[in-house]
Protein backbone atom coordinates (compact mmCIF):
# COMPACT_ATOMS: atom_id res chain seq x y z
CA UNK A 1 0.00 0.00 0.00
CA UNK A 2 0.95 3.79 -0.36
CA UNK A 3 3.77 4.87 2.46
CA UNK A 4 2.48 8.17 2.29
CA UNK A 5 2.92 10.13 5.68
CA UNK A 6 1.08 13.63 6.55
CA UNK A 7 2.64 15.32 9.36
CA UNK A 8 0.42 17.43 11.22
CA UNK A 9 2.42 17.26 14.66
CA UNK A 10 3.94 20.97 13.66
CA UNK A 11 3.44 22.31 17.14
CA UNK A 12 5.52 19.57 18.30
CA UNK A 13 8.36 20.09 16.01
CA UNK A 14 9.12 21.03 12.72
CA UNK A 15 10.98 19.65 9.36
CA UNK A 16 13.91 21.68 8.60
CA UNK A 17 13.68 23.91 5.45
CA UNK A 18 15.87 23.44 2.71
CA UNK A 19 17.30 26.15 2.89
CA UNK A 20 18.24 25.26 6.90
CA UNK A 21 19.88 22.26 6.09
CA UNK A 22 21.95 23.76 3.39
CA UNK A 23 22.87 26.72 5.73
CA UNK A 24 24.08 24.08 8.62
CA UNK A 25 25.06 22.05 6.09
CA UNK A 26 27.46 24.89 4.70
CA UNK A 27 28.44 25.23 8.62
CA UNK A 28 30.88 22.47 8.94
CA UNK A 29 33.23 24.32 7.43
CA UNK A 30 32.86 26.78 10.57
CA UNK A 31 34.03 24.69 12.93
CA UNK A 32 36.36 27.45 14.43
CA UNK A 33 35.31 28.28 17.82
CA UNK A 34 33.30 31.41 18.15
CA UNK A 35 35.51 32.58 20.88
CA UNK A 36 38.67 32.02 19.55
CA UNK A 37 41.56 34.82 17.78
CA UNK A 38 42.16 32.88 14.85
CA UNK A 39 40.60 33.42 11.74
CA UNK A 40 38.96 29.88 11.75
CA UNK A 41 37.15 31.28 14.78
CA UNK A 42 36.58 34.92 13.46
CA UNK A 43 34.58 33.07 10.70
CA UNK A 44 32.35 31.22 12.88
CA UNK A 45 31.52 34.44 15.07
CA UNK A 46 30.75 36.23 11.99
CA UNK A 47 28.12 33.69 10.94
CA UNK A 48 26.53 33.95 14.60
CA UNK A 49 26.40 37.60 14.28
CA UNK A 50 24.49 37.28 11.00
CA UNK A 51 22.33 34.95 12.54
CA UNK A 52 21.54 37.25 15.56
CA UNK A 53 20.64 40.22 13.39
CA UNK A 54 17.98 37.54 11.90
CA UNK A 55 16.60 36.36 14.67
CA UNK A 56 16.85 39.89 16.00
CA UNK A 57 15.39 41.18 13.10
CA UNK A 58 12.39 38.91 12.82
CA UNK A 59 11.10 39.35 16.78
CA UNK A 60 11.95 43.11 16.60
CA UNK A 61 14.46 43.60 18.88
CA UNK A 62 17.95 45.17 19.08
CA UNK A 63 21.03 42.80 17.87
CA UNK A 64 22.33 42.91 21.17
CA UNK A 65 19.80 41.64 22.90
CA UNK A 66 19.42 38.25 21.81
CA UNK A 67 20.80 35.62 23.92
CA UNK A 68 21.33 32.06 22.23
CA UNK A 69 20.61 29.07 24.14
CA UNK A 70 19.25 25.62 24.02
CA UNK A 71 15.67 26.46 23.31
CA UNK A 72 12.39 28.21 24.92
CA UNK A 73 12.88 25.41 27.90
CA UNK A 74 16.30 26.67 28.87
CA UNK A 75 15.22 30.51 28.43
CA UNK A 76 11.60 29.86 30.70
CA UNK A 77 13.95 28.58 33.50
CA UNK A 78 16.32 31.69 32.78
CA UNK A 79 13.41 33.63 33.46
CA UNK A 80 12.24 32.62 36.34
CA UNK A 81 15.99 32.11 38.29
CA UNK A 82 16.67 35.56 37.53
CA UNK A 83 13.07 36.56 39.50
CA UNK A 84 13.79 33.47 41.80
CA UNK A 85 17.24 35.39 42.93
CA UNK A 86 15.53 38.82 43.04
CA UNK A 87 13.35 37.74 45.65
CA UNK A 88 15.98 35.77 47.63
CA UNK A 89 18.07 38.53 47.47
CA UNK A 90 14.94 40.87 48.42
CA UNK A 91 16.25 43.58 45.57
CA UNK A 92 12.55 45.18 46.61
CA UNK A 93 9.84 44.81 47.99
CA UNK A 94 8.48 42.49 45.27
CA UNK A 95 7.93 38.84 46.16
CA UNK A 96 5.28 37.91 44.05
CA UNK A 97 4.96 36.20 40.18
CA UNK A 98 1.83 36.23 38.14
CA UNK A 99 1.74 33.68 35.01
CA UNK A 100 -1.42 31.45 33.95
CA UNK A 101 -2.53 27.83 34.43
CA UNK A 102 -1.96 27.10 30.32
CA UNK A 103 2.06 27.83 30.04
CA UNK A 104 4.44 25.28 29.09
CA UNK A 105 5.87 22.31 30.71
CA UNK A 106 8.88 24.19 31.50
CA UNK A 107 6.83 27.06 33.25
CA UNK A 108 4.21 25.17 34.71
CA UNK A 109 6.81 22.38 36.52
CA UNK A 110 9.19 25.32 37.64
CA UNK A 111 6.31 26.98 39.44
CA UNK A 112 5.28 24.02 40.89
CA UNK A 113 9.02 23.59 42.16
CA UNK A 114 9.23 27.44 43.23
CA UNK A 115 5.62 27.33 44.99
CA UNK A 116 6.45 23.74 47.07
CA UNK A 117 9.86 26.22 48.15
CA UNK A 118 7.62 28.93 49.18
CA UNK A 119 7.81 31.15 46.98
CA UNK A 120 4.29 33.16 45.97
CA UNK A 121 3.10 32.71 42.38
CA UNK A 122 -0.44 33.68 41.36
CA UNK A 123 -1.83 31.07 38.46
CA UNK A 124 -4.23 33.44 36.54
CA UNK A 125 -7.32 31.10 35.04
CA UNK A 126 -8.64 30.88 31.37
CA UNK A 127 -11.89 31.28 29.51
CA UNK A 128 -13.93 28.12 27.37
CA UNK A 129 -11.67 29.23 24.63
CA UNK A 130 -8.50 29.09 26.83
CA UNK A 131 -8.22 32.94 26.97
CA UNK A 132 -7.11 35.02 30.11
CA UNK A 133 -9.10 37.42 31.43
CA UNK A 134 -7.86 40.44 31.30
CA UNK A 135 -9.81 41.62 34.48
CA UNK A 136 -9.47 38.68 36.52
CA UNK A 137 -5.05 39.51 35.47
CA UNK A 138 -5.63 42.98 36.58
CA UNK A 139 -6.85 41.95 39.53
CA UNK A 140 -3.66 39.79 40.42
CA UNK A 141 -1.71 42.68 39.64
CA UNK A 142 -0.02 44.63 42.34
CA UNK A 143 3.01 46.49 43.85
CA UNK A 144 4.56 43.08 44.97
CA UNK A 145 4.29 41.46 41.84
CA UNK A 146 8.26 40.89 40.45
CA UNK A 147 7.25 39.34 37.40
CA UNK A 148 4.70 38.49 34.96
CA UNK A 149 5.22 35.60 32.48
CA UNK A 150 2.13 34.76 29.71
CA UNK A 151 2.77 33.04 26.48
CA UNK A 152 2.15 34.61 23.28
CA UNK A 153 0.16 31.56 22.00
CA UNK A 154 -0.83 28.29 23.52
CA UNK A 155 0.77 24.94 22.13
CA UNK A 156 -3.18 22.51 22.51
CA UNK A 157 -5.80 24.75 21.29
CA UNK A 158 -3.63 27.64 19.68
CA UNK A 159 -5.17 30.20 21.59
CA UNK A 160 -3.95 33.41 21.50
CA UNK A 161 -3.56 35.52 24.87
CA UNK A 162 -3.83 39.31 24.77
CA UNK A 163 -0.15 39.66 25.57
CA UNK A 164 0.14 43.64 24.78
CA UNK A 165 -2.10 44.17 27.18
CA UNK A 166 -0.97 42.10 29.96
CA UNK A 167 2.56 43.44 29.19
CA UNK A 168 1.02 46.78 29.89
CA UNK A 169 -0.90 45.97 32.95
CA UNK A 170 2.57 44.92 34.11
CA UNK A 171 4.45 48.09 33.46
CA UNK A 172 1.68 49.64 35.24
CA UNK A 173 2.41 48.25 38.68
CA UNK A 174 6.16 48.53 38.06
CA UNK A 175 6.53 44.65 37.16
CA UNK A 176 8.67 42.71 34.04
CA UNK A 177 6.71 40.84 31.47
CA UNK A 178 8.03 37.96 30.11
CA UNK A 179 6.57 35.89 27.16
CA UNK A 180 6.90 32.65 25.99
CA UNK A 181 6.75 33.09 22.25
CA UNK A 182 7.50 29.83 20.79
CA UNK A 183 3.85 28.62 19.24
CA UNK A 184 3.56 32.25 18.06
CA UNK A 185 6.90 32.31 15.67
CA UNK A 186 6.29 32.58 12.25
CA UNK A 187 2.42 32.14 12.36
CA UNK A 188 1.24 35.79 13.87
CA UNK A 189 3.54 38.89 13.87
CA UNK A 190 5.96 39.03 17.80
CA UNK A 191 7.06 42.75 18.21
CA UNK A 192 9.51 42.92 20.90
CA UNK A 193 10.17 46.08 21.39
CA UNK A 194 6.79 47.47 20.21
CA UNK A 195 4.63 45.70 22.43
CA UNK A 196 7.18 46.19 25.51
CA UNK A 197 8.21 43.13 26.69
CA UNK A 198 11.10 42.33 29.00
CA UNK A 199 11.91 38.95 28.03
CA UNK A 200 10.85 36.43 25.45
CA UNK A 201 11.69 32.73 24.73
CA UNK A 202 11.57 31.42 21.65
CA UNK A 203 12.82 28.13 19.95
CA UNK A 204 14.43 27.02 16.53
CA UNK A 205 12.60 23.63 16.46
CA UNK A 206 9.16 25.30 16.18
CA UNK A 207 9.94 27.15 12.79
CA UNK A 208 11.32 25.05 11.10
CA UNK A 209 14.82 25.53 12.70
CA UNK A 210 17.31 23.39 13.97
CA UNK A 211 16.78 21.41 17.36
CA UNK A 212 18.63 22.19 20.30
CA UNK A 213 18.74 26.02 19.81
CA UNK A 214 16.52 28.53 21.21
CA UNK A 215 17.07 32.56 21.94
CA UNK A 216 16.39 34.45 25.06
CA UNK A 217 15.51 37.75 24.15
CA UNK A 218 16.17 40.62 26.79
CA UNK A 219 15.21 44.19 26.85
CA UNK A 220 18.14 46.63 27.42
CA UNK A 221 16.81 47.43 31.25
CA UNK A 222 15.53 44.07 32.50
CA UNK A 223 17.73 42.08 35.36
CA UNK A 224 19.87 39.20 34.15
CA UNK A 225 21.77 36.95 35.65
CA UNK A 226 23.09 33.59 33.85
CA UNK A 227 21.50 29.97 34.29
CA UNK A 228 24.53 28.37 33.12
CA UNK A 229 27.56 29.65 34.54
CA UNK A 230 30.95 29.23 33.29
CA UNK A 231 32.30 30.93 30.07
CA UNK A 232 32.43 34.19 28.68
CA UNK A 233 30.56 33.31 25.66
CA UNK A 234 27.64 35.65 24.96
CA UNK A 235 28.90 38.48 27.19
CA UNK A 236 29.15 35.94 30.15
CA UNK A 237 25.25 35.77 29.61
CA UNK A 238 25.37 32.43 28.83
CA UNK A 239 27.85 29.29 29.46
CA UNK A 240 28.57 26.93 26.96
CA UNK A 241 30.95 26.38 23.19
CA UNK A 242 28.99 28.25 20.56
CA UNK A 243 26.71 25.37 18.72
CA UNK A 244 27.47 27.31 15.35
CA UNK A 245 25.58 25.41 12.82
CA UNK A 246 22.57 25.29 15.02
CA UNK A 247 22.80 28.84 14.83
CA UNK A 248 23.44 29.36 11.77
CA UNK A 249 20.27 27.36 11.22
CA UNK A 250 17.90 29.83 13.26
CA UNK A 251 19.37 32.31 11.70
CA UNK A 252 17.97 31.31 7.97
CA UNK A 253 14.85 30.00 9.93
CA UNK A 254 14.17 33.54 11.21
CA UNK A 255 14.46 35.14 7.27
CA UNK A 256 12.61 33.03 6.13
CA UNK A 257 9.57 32.96 9.21
CA UNK A 258 9.57 36.98 8.42
CA UNK A 259 9.79 36.95 5.05
CA UNK A 260 6.54 34.57 4.63
CA UNK A 261 4.77 35.49 7.73
CA UNK A 262 1.71 36.85 6.06
CA UNK A 263 1.32 34.73 3.60
CA UNK A 264 2.35 31.13 5.68
CA UNK A 265 -0.22 32.94 8.57
CA UNK A 266 -3.04 32.59 5.61
CA UNK A 267 -2.08 29.60 4.15
CA UNK A 268 -2.24 27.55 7.48
CA UNK A 269 -5.41 29.26 8.28
CA UNK A 270 -7.13 28.13 5.38
CA UNK A 271 -5.52 24.88 5.66
CA UNK A 272 -7.20 24.62 9.15
CA UNK A 273 -10.50 25.60 8.05
CA UNK A 274 -10.66 23.28 5.61
CA UNK A 275 -9.86 20.41 8.14
CA UNK A 276 -12.28 21.59 10.78
CA UNK A 277 -15.20 21.94 8.52
CA UNK A 278 -14.40 18.94 6.45
CA UNK A 279 -14.08 16.78 9.77
CA UNK A 280 -17.27 18.94 11.11
CA UNK A 281 -19.76 17.49 7.78
CA UNK A 282 -17.70 13.85 7.62
CA UNK A 283 -18.16 13.15 11.48
CA UNK A 284 -21.21 13.24 13.95
CA UNK A 285 -21.10 14.97 16.84
CA UNK A 286 -17.21 16.61 16.66
CA UNK A 287 -16.51 19.16 19.25
CA UNK A 288 -13.74 21.86 18.44
CA UNK A 289 -11.63 23.14 21.69
CA UNK A 290 -10.30 26.19 21.58
CA UNK A 291 -11.08 29.98 20.36
CA UNK A 292 -13.38 29.94 17.46
CA UNK A 293 -12.01 34.41 16.51
CA UNK A 294 -9.55 33.86 13.92
CA UNK A 295 -7.62 36.76 15.78
CA UNK A 296 -7.30 34.27 19.06
CA UNK A 297 -6.00 31.30 17.33
CA UNK A 298 -2.84 30.45 15.94
CA UNK A 299 -3.51 30.29 12.33
CA UNK A 300 -1.96 25.95 11.85
CA UNK A 301 -4.24 24.97 15.08
CA UNK A 302 -7.08 22.87 15.06
CA UNK A 303 -7.91 20.91 18.37
CA UNK A 304 -11.12 18.61 18.34
CA UNK A 305 -12.73 16.03 20.46
CA UNK A 306 -14.50 12.87 19.28
CA UNK A 307 -16.58 11.42 21.92
CA UNK A 308 -16.83 8.28 22.72
CA UNK A 309 -13.76 7.72 20.81
CA UNK A 310 -10.20 7.82 23.15
CA UNK A 311 -7.18 10.03 21.44
CA UNK A 312 -4.52 7.39 21.99
CA UNK A 313 -6.61 4.60 19.91
CA UNK A 314 -7.41 7.35 17.06
CA UNK A 315 -3.58 8.66 17.31
CA UNK A 316 -2.59 5.11 16.66
CA UNK A 317 -4.91 4.02 14.08
CA UNK A 318 -4.24 7.69 12.47
CA UNK A 319 -0.72 6.54 12.83
CA UNK A 320 -1.39 3.13 10.66
CA UNK A 321 -2.54 5.52 8.09
CA UNK A 322 0.73 7.62 8.13
CA UNK A 323 -1.17 10.27 9.98
CA UNK A 324 0.85 12.00 12.73
CA UNK A 325 -0.93 14.07 15.12
CA UNK A 326 -0.79 14.42 18.65
CA UNK A 327 -3.45 14.17 21.45
CA UNK A 328 -4.14 15.41 24.54
CA UNK A 329 -5.29 11.83 26.70
CA UNK A 330 -4.17 10.61 29.99
CA UNK A 331 -2.87 7.12 27.95
CA UNK A 332 -0.36 8.77 25.64
CA UNK A 333 1.17 11.02 28.68
CA UNK A 334 1.84 8.55 30.86
CA UNK A 335 0.09 9.91 33.86
CA UNK A 336 -3.85 9.24 34.63
CA UNK A 337 -4.83 12.91 33.83
CA UNK A 338 -5.25 13.48 30.40
CA UNK A 339 -3.94 17.52 28.90
CA UNK A 340 -3.85 20.14 32.28
CA UNK A 341 -4.71 22.87 29.45
CA UNK A 342 -7.73 21.25 28.14
CA UNK A 343 -8.49 20.99 31.94
CA UNK A 344 -8.25 24.00 32.70
CA UNK A 345 -10.18 25.82 29.54
CA UNK A 346 -12.83 23.73 31.02
CA UNK A 347 -13.32 21.47 28.72
CA UNK A 348 -15.11 17.71 30.00
CA UNK A 349 -12.72 15.54 30.81
CA UNK A 350 -13.96 12.96 28.45
CA UNK A 351 -13.56 15.20 25.75
CA UNK A 352 -10.30 15.45 27.17
CA UNK A 353 -9.48 11.99 26.75
CA UNK A 354 -11.24 11.95 23.32
CA UNK A 355 -8.64 15.23 22.04
CA UNK A 356 -6.57 15.11 18.44
CA UNK A 357 -4.61 17.82 17.88
CA UNK A 358 -3.53 18.73 14.42
CA UNK A 359 -1.08 20.89 13.54
CA UNK A 360 -0.04 22.45 10.46
CA UNK A 361 3.28 23.81 8.91
CA UNK A 362 4.39 24.99 5.85
CA UNK A 363 4.80 21.64 4.28
CA UNK A 364 1.59 20.90 4.35
CA UNK A 365 -0.84 20.60 1.25
CA UNK A 366 -4.88 20.78 0.30
CA UNK A 367 -4.18 17.19 -0.28
CA UNK A 368 -3.03 16.58 3.07
CA UNK A 369 -6.34 17.76 4.36
CA UNK A 370 -8.18 15.75 2.12
CA UNK A 371 -6.18 12.73 2.47
CA UNK A 372 -7.20 12.97 6.59
CA UNK A 373 -10.72 13.35 5.63
CA UNK A 374 -10.91 10.49 4.13
CA UNK A 375 -9.22 8.13 6.23
CA UNK A 376 -10.39 9.50 9.42
CA UNK A 377 -14.41 9.05 9.49
CA UNK A 378 -14.01 5.23 9.56
CA UNK A 379 -11.61 5.31 12.21
CA UNK A 380 -13.72 7.06 14.82
CA UNK A 381 -16.85 5.30 13.41
CA UNK A 382 -14.71 1.98 14.03
CA UNK A 383 -13.57 2.93 17.89
CA UNK A 384 -16.96 4.49 18.62
CA UNK A 385 -18.79 0.95 17.57
CA UNK A 386 -16.22 -0.93 19.83
CA UNK A 387 -17.06 1.81 23.01
CA UNK A 388 -19.45 1.14 25.90
CA UNK A 389 -21.02 4.39 24.92
CA UNK B 1 -2.20 -0.69 6.45
CA UNK B 2 1.27 -0.09 6.99
CA UNK B 3 3.78 2.71 6.60
CA UNK B 4 7.88 2.29 6.65
CA UNK B 5 8.77 3.42 9.66
CA UNK B 6 12.10 2.13 10.89
CA UNK B 7 11.46 1.74 14.10
CA UNK B 8 9.02 -0.67 16.19
CA UNK B 9 5.76 0.16 17.60
CA UNK B 10 4.79 1.31 20.39
CA UNK B 11 3.62 -1.58 21.73
CA UNK B 12 4.84 -5.56 20.74
CA UNK B 13 3.17 -6.88 17.58
CA UNK B 14 0.46 -8.89 19.23
CA UNK B 15 -0.58 -5.91 20.62
CA UNK B 16 -0.19 -4.37 17.30
CA UNK B 17 -2.59 -7.37 15.93
CA UNK B 18 -5.47 -7.53 18.78
CA UNK B 19 -5.20 -3.41 18.18
CA UNK B 20 -5.73 -3.61 14.80
CA UNK B 21 -8.57 -7.16 14.51
CA UNK B 22 -9.78 -7.11 17.98
CA UNK B 23 -11.35 -10.31 18.34
CA UNK B 24 -14.37 -11.39 19.97
CA UNK B 25 -15.85 -7.68 19.94
CA UNK B 26 -19.79 -7.27 20.62
CA UNK B 27 -21.06 -6.30 17.82
CA UNK B 28 -24.63 -5.04 17.79
CA UNK B 29 -25.50 -7.20 14.69
CA UNK B 30 -24.88 -10.32 16.50
CA UNK B 31 -28.00 -10.29 18.90
CA UNK B 32 -25.62 -11.86 21.15
CA UNK B 33 -27.59 -12.32 24.66
CA UNK B 34 -25.61 -12.89 27.47
CA UNK B 35 -26.63 -14.55 30.82
CA UNK B 36 -23.73 -12.00 32.72
CA UNK B 37 -22.88 -8.68 32.30
CA UNK B 38 -19.61 -7.19 33.97
CA UNK B 39 -18.23 -3.16 33.49
CA UNK B 40 -15.20 -1.17 35.08
CA UNK B 41 -13.79 1.59 34.54
CA UNK B 42 -15.22 4.91 33.23
CA UNK B 43 -15.24 7.65 30.87
CA UNK B 44 -13.92 10.17 33.00
CA UNK B 45 -10.78 7.96 34.02
CA UNK B 46 -10.12 7.15 30.29
CA UNK B 47 -10.78 3.29 30.23
CA UNK B 48 -14.15 1.84 30.41
CA UNK B 49 -15.06 -2.48 29.61
CA UNK B 50 -18.21 -3.85 29.41
CA UNK B 51 -17.88 -7.73 28.94
CA UNK B 52 -21.14 -10.05 28.69
CA UNK B 53 -20.73 -13.73 28.95
CA UNK B 54 -22.30 -16.35 27.98
CA UNK B 55 -22.50 -19.39 30.62
CA UNK B 56 -22.95 -23.16 30.09
CA UNK B 57 -22.45 -25.89 31.91
CA UNK B 58 -20.08 -23.92 34.47
CA UNK B 59 -18.14 -22.68 31.57
CA UNK B 60 -17.58 -19.93 29.61
CA UNK B 61 -19.16 -20.70 26.18
CA UNK B 62 -18.95 -17.23 24.63
CA UNK B 63 -17.69 -13.87 25.32
CA UNK B 64 -18.19 -10.89 24.02
CA UNK B 65 -16.89 -7.17 25.16
CA UNK B 66 -16.40 -3.20 24.63
CA UNK B 67 -14.41 -0.99 25.24
CA UNK B 68 -13.73 2.55 25.37
CA UNK B 69 -10.06 3.17 26.18
CA UNK B 70 -6.32 2.67 24.75
CA UNK B 71 -4.85 0.38 22.15
CA UNK B 72 -3.46 -1.60 24.82
CA UNK B 73 -6.66 -1.76 26.56
CA UNK B 74 -8.53 -2.60 23.46
CA UNK B 75 -5.58 -5.51 22.70
CA UNK B 76 -5.43 -6.80 26.70
CA UNK B 77 -9.58 -6.71 26.63
CA UNK B 78 -9.11 -8.75 22.93
CA UNK B 79 -6.77 -11.27 24.56
CA UNK B 80 -8.42 -11.71 27.91
CA UNK B 81 -11.51 -12.93 25.92
CA UNK B 82 -8.98 -15.49 23.83
CA UNK B 83 -7.92 -16.54 27.22
CA UNK B 84 -11.40 -16.95 28.98
CA UNK B 85 -13.55 -18.53 26.53
CA UNK B 86 -14.13 -22.61 26.96
CA UNK B 87 -12.22 -22.02 30.58
CA UNK B 88 -14.66 -22.63 33.44
CA UNK B 89 -15.82 -20.28 35.72
CA UNK B 90 -13.42 -21.50 38.10
CA UNK B 91 -10.59 -20.80 36.07
CA UNK B 92 -11.95 -17.70 33.97
CA UNK B 93 -11.88 -15.91 37.80
CA UNK B 94 -8.51 -16.91 38.36
CA UNK B 95 -7.01 -14.66 35.07
CA UNK B 96 -4.84 -12.23 36.69
CA UNK B 97 -3.75 -9.13 34.43
CA UNK B 98 -0.34 -10.68 34.42
CA UNK B 99 -1.56 -13.80 32.64
CA UNK B 100 -3.06 -11.16 30.10
CA UNK B 101 0.34 -9.08 29.95
CA UNK B 102 2.20 -11.97 29.38
CA UNK B 103 0.28 -13.23 26.60
CA UNK B 104 0.82 -9.96 24.73
CA UNK B 105 4.13 -10.16 25.06
CA UNK B 106 4.39 -7.51 27.82
CA UNK B 107 3.28 -4.00 28.06
CA UNK B 108 4.58 -0.94 29.29
CA UNK B 109 4.71 -0.55 33.08
CA UNK B 110 2.63 2.73 33.15
CA UNK B 111 -0.11 1.24 31.17
CA UNK B 112 -0.47 -2.31 33.18
CA UNK B 113 -2.36 -0.69 35.94
CA UNK B 114 -4.37 1.64 33.87
CA UNK B 115 -5.35 -0.20 31.06
CA UNK B 116 -5.64 -4.01 31.66
CA UNK B 117 -9.22 -4.17 33.21
CA UNK B 118 -10.59 -7.16 31.77
CA UNK B 119 -10.41 -9.83 34.27
CA UNK B 120 -11.67 -7.23 36.61
CA UNK B 121 -14.91 -6.74 34.03
CA UNK B 122 -14.84 -10.44 33.54
CA UNK B 123 -15.10 -11.31 37.23
CA UNK B 124 -18.11 -8.94 37.45
CA UNK B 125 -19.84 -10.57 34.77
CA UNK B 126 -19.00 -13.77 36.33
CA UNK B 127 -20.74 -12.55 39.50
CA UNK B 128 -23.44 -10.98 38.02
CA UNK B 129 -24.18 -14.38 36.27
CA UNK B 130 -24.61 -16.18 39.96
CA UNK B 131 -25.84 -13.18 41.00
CA UNK B 132 -28.61 -13.64 38.61
CA UNK B 133 -29.46 -17.37 38.80
CA UNK B 134 -28.79 -16.92 42.51
CA UNK B 135 -26.42 -19.23 42.95
CA UNK B 136 -23.36 -19.11 45.63
CA UNK B 137 -20.36 -17.66 44.82
CA UNK B 138 -17.20 -19.49 45.77
CA UNK B 139 -14.56 -17.63 43.99
CA UNK B 140 -14.84 -13.77 45.36
CA UNK B 141 -12.85 -14.37 48.39
CA UNK B 142 -10.59 -17.32 47.25
CA UNK B 143 -8.29 -14.36 45.29
CA UNK B 144 -8.21 -12.24 47.98
CA UNK B 145 -4.41 -11.48 49.11
CA UNK B 146 -3.68 -10.11 52.60
CA UNK B 147 -2.12 -6.78 51.92
CA UNK B 148 -2.26 -5.79 56.21
CA UNK B 149 -1.11 -8.46 57.52
CA UNK B 150 -1.59 -6.30 61.50
CA UNK B 151 -4.78 -6.06 60.62
CA UNK B 152 -5.73 -8.61 58.35
CA UNK B 153 -6.87 -6.42 55.12
CA UNK B 154 -7.54 -7.66 51.72
CA UNK B 155 -6.79 -6.62 48.94
CA UNK B 156 -10.41 -7.53 47.73
CA UNK B 157 -11.74 -5.86 50.84
CA UNK B 158 -9.76 -2.54 49.10
CA UNK B 159 -11.47 -2.97 46.02
CA UNK B 160 -15.36 -3.51 47.68
CA UNK B 161 -14.92 -0.52 49.44
CA UNK B 162 -13.44 1.84 46.89
CA UNK B 163 -15.85 0.09 44.33
CA UNK B 164 -19.06 1.25 46.79
CA UNK B 165 -17.77 4.43 47.27
CA UNK B 166 -17.56 3.77 50.94
CA UNK B 167 -13.71 4.53 51.16
CA UNK B 168 -13.37 7.71 49.38
CA UNK B 169 -10.39 8.75 50.89
CA UNK B 170 -7.10 7.19 52.26
CA UNK B 171 -8.44 8.44 55.55
CA UNK B 172 -11.65 6.74 55.30
CA UNK B 173 -10.43 3.64 54.12
CA UNK B 174 -8.26 3.39 56.86
CA UNK B 175 -11.27 4.17 58.98
CA UNK B 176 -13.42 1.23 57.72
CA UNK B 177 -10.18 -1.09 57.90
CA UNK B 178 -7.67 0.14 60.51
CA UNK B 179 -4.93 -0.90 57.83
CA UNK B 180 -2.00 0.31 58.89
CA UNK B 181 -2.04 1.42 62.40
CA UNK B 182 0.05 -1.44 63.29
CA UNK B 183 3.44 -1.77 61.88
CA UNK B 184 2.50 0.32 59.58
CA UNK B 185 4.64 -1.51 56.55
CA UNK B 186 1.56 -2.03 54.10
CA UNK B 187 1.21 2.03 53.89
CA UNK B 188 2.68 2.48 50.92
CA UNK B 189 1.10 -0.79 49.27
CA UNK B 190 -2.36 0.28 50.37
CA UNK B 191 -2.11 4.01 48.97
CA UNK B 192 -0.90 2.45 45.33
CA UNK B 193 -3.86 -0.21 45.22
CA UNK B 194 -6.28 2.73 46.45
CA UNK B 195 -5.44 4.76 43.54
CA UNK B 196 -5.66 2.50 41.39
CA UNK B 197 -9.22 1.18 42.31
CA UNK B 198 -10.18 4.62 42.28
CA UNK B 199 -9.01 5.16 38.58
CA UNK B 200 -10.82 2.06 38.20
CA UNK B 201 -13.67 2.76 40.02
CA UNK B 202 -14.45 6.26 40.62
CA UNK B 203 -17.29 7.55 38.00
Amino acid sequence: MDNRIVYLDNNGTTQMADEVVKAVDQAEFLYGNASSMHGLGRDAEAAIEVARTQVASLIDCKHGRIIFNSGASESNNTVFNIFRDRIDDKIDARTRIVTTVIEHPSIIETVKYLKKKGYRIDECPVDKTGRVDLDVMAKLMGPDVALVSVMTGNNETGTIQPVDEIARLAHACGAYMHTDATQAIGKIPVAMEKSGFDYLSLSGHKFYGPKGVGVLAVAKNAPYCPFLHGGHQEQGLRAGTYNTAAIVGIGVASSLAQRDLKVEHDRLWNLREMLRKGLTEAIPSVVVNGATNPEYILPGTLDMSFPSAEGESILLYLDLEGIEVSTGSACASGSLEPSYVLLASGIDIELAHGSIRFSFGRYNTEDDVRYVIEKMPPIIERLRKMSTR
Amino acid sequence: MSNSFMSNWVYTPIVKEHFMNPHHLWKEEDNFEPNGIGEVGSLACGDQMRVGILVKDDKIKDLKWLTYGCASAIASTSMMSDIAIGMTLDQAYHITPTMITEALGGLPEHKFHCSVLGDKALRAAIDDYLEKNKMPNPYKNSIAKIICECKNVTDMQIEELVKSGKAKTLEDLQQLTGYGTGCGKCKAQVQDLFEDFKHIYSK
